[in-house]
């Protein structure tokens, strides 16, 4: 088993590689990260200026999935998070369109997926994480730490649940990051491993490949459903620091 | 061979931690579950609750996230 | 088994060193397609969508114009309509008056003729049946005289008058 046998490497696929050759990654070394991340933002222009250029009151396929997916988000910011949340609606725009689009390019084989990457995904929720709480401190002060203060519940118990509170809001950026990341890498190492099968399976390597075919499908959802639930859940945070009183 | 005796505690632990997924599994169930009956009873107030039913997802999904994570991380990283 | 050491450590995810640069080239890439959206491509597809919703809403409020043009129309027709209804009701009910003036003149008229006609038959036939009482009186007097005579009876007119009347009387208030 140990030589010759079934060599899989499923977490290959995730190592940040210099685009020129080289094995130092200096901080301003074009790597793969810098190439997918420039196709991310290729393709979401592509669809939402490209796709849209015509301006026809009658819309092209690409202007209306354009059109689409802006009041998609327009209406699901405006919804939770609210009418004055609309100021805030071209970042939104801007974290759903790179999630997704990295999410899918990342599904074209031999693909590198910078959001399976906890450091990209964590600093996605951090700047969410920062700036609502800032945005809440600036916009309600001390009030804002009603948050935690749950006035509903009988008195002796607040103190606990402020603690509760607390503490949930502090691992916000810990689940919201690691949900997106695991969620994406979890789904392209089980891929890699069953391709792996089918290249040790031999005459049976249609079994693995079907299963790796179903798996795809359940990857696409499973890329789309996590842009959107990261999306809302930017936009809660953001109810949050917009009307902290529950 | 003696070596991997730490080698061998890892990947039982791997091993251990995705009975932790078979959890995420239960609770997804549920929620898409409930979400159907509550759908069928109340048709119409459905579409309206489709973006809870996806969050409901996505909290009880990140949990079998982490219990797969702990096993890649059991893997590949101790 | 030495697999995780062969690929650099461990997991590619938890290898610190490749974070500062994943994390420049994502705030270069999200600034980027920050700017691209905000600047132009949200305010374009804002535009096109306000537009549409403009030229529906023009093409709506046409619709309803044109609707209550037509409805004004019918309305109109309707009015026309009615108003041809009630003159030529008034028309009938005006002739029809006329007609029954007429008819009740020409009524009263025929109906006070034969109410004269009526009276003077009438009147003649009384004449005629009193005149017939009379001669029959005379005629009951006579007989009862020649018969009264034929069997010599002496008999004072007087009481043969009497006695007829009585009879005569008796047979009227019988009639």
């Amino acid at each position: 088993m140990a030589e010759g046998g079934i060599d899989i490497r499923p977490v290959d696929q995730f190592i940040v590689k210099p685009l020129f050759g080289g094995d130092v990654v200096n901080w301003y070394t074009p790597t793969n990260v810098t190439l997918w991340m420039a196709l991310t933002v290729l393709a979401a222009t592509a669809l939402m200026v490209y796709g849209a250029r015509g301006r026809a009151v009658i819309p092209s396929r690409a202007q209306s999935m354009a059109e689409l997916s802006y009041s998609f988000i327009y209406k699901m910011v405006e919804d939770v998070a609210g009418r004055d949340a609309i100021r805030f609606f071209p970042y939104i725009m801007t974290i759903f369109l790179f999630v997704l689009f990295a999410n899918l390019l990342g599904l074209i084989p031999f693909a590198f997926t910078t959001t399976s990457h906890i450091a990209v995904t964590a600093v996605l929720a951090l700047t969410v994480f920062i700036s609502v709480t800032a945005l809440g401190f600036v916009l309600h002060g001390a009030k804002f730490l009603k948050l935690f203060w749950v006035d509903s519940a009988p008195l002796p118990l607040r103190p606990i649940l402020a603690v509760i509170e607390l503490l949930s809001y502090f691992v916000r950026p810990v689940s919201h990051s690691i949900r997106l990341a695991g969620a994406l890498m979890a789904g392209h190492a089980v891929a890699k491993v069953f391709a792996g099968f089918a290249a040790a399976l031999g005459a049976a390597f249609f079994i693995p490949v079907l299963a790796v075919t179903a798996l795809y499908a359940l990857e696409l959802l499973v890329a789309v459903i996590q842009a959107y639930v990261f999306t809302i859940l930017s936009c809660i945070y953001l109810k949050d620091a917009l009307h902290p009183a529950h | 061979m003696e070596g991997d005796l730490a080698a061998m505690g890892a990947y039982i632990g791997a091993g251990l931690a995705c009975i932790g997924i078979g959890g995420a599994g239960i609770g997804v169930g549920n929620v898409a579950g409930n979400y159907l009956a509550g759908a069928l009873r109340n048709p119409s107030a459905a579409p309206g609750q489709t973006a809870f039913l996806f969050i409901g997802i996505a909290f009880a999904e990140a949990l079998g996230i982490f219990a797969f994570l702990v096993a890649l991380l059991l893997m590949f990283a101790v | 088994m030495e697999e995780p050491d062969v690929t650099a450590p461990g997991m590619p995810q938890l290898d610190f060193s490749t974070y500062p640069n994943q994390i420049f080239w994502l705030v270069v890439s999200i600034v980027v397609l920050y700017l691209i959206l905000s600047r132009t491509a949200l305010p374009r597809i804002a535009a096109v969508l306000a537009d549409r919703r403009g030229t529906i809403t023009n093409d709506i409020a046409a619709a309803e114009d044109a609707k209550a043009k037509a409805a004004e129309a019918e309305e109109a027709h309707k009015q026309a309509l009615a108003d041809a209804r009630a003159e030529t009701n008034r028309i009938i009910e005006a002739a029809r008056q006329e007609i029954q003036a007429e008819l009740d003149a020409q009524m009263a008229e025929a109906e006070a003729e034969i109410a004269a006609r009526a009276a003077e038959s009438e009147a003649r036939i009384r004449a005629i049946r009193d005149s017939a009482r009379d001669m029959v009186a005379e005629v009951a007097r006579d007989t009862t005289r020649e018969v009264l005579h034929l069997f010599d009876v002496k008999a004072d007119a007087r009481s043969v008058t009497a006695a007829v009347n009585a009879r005569l009387k008796a047979e009227g208030g019988a009639q």
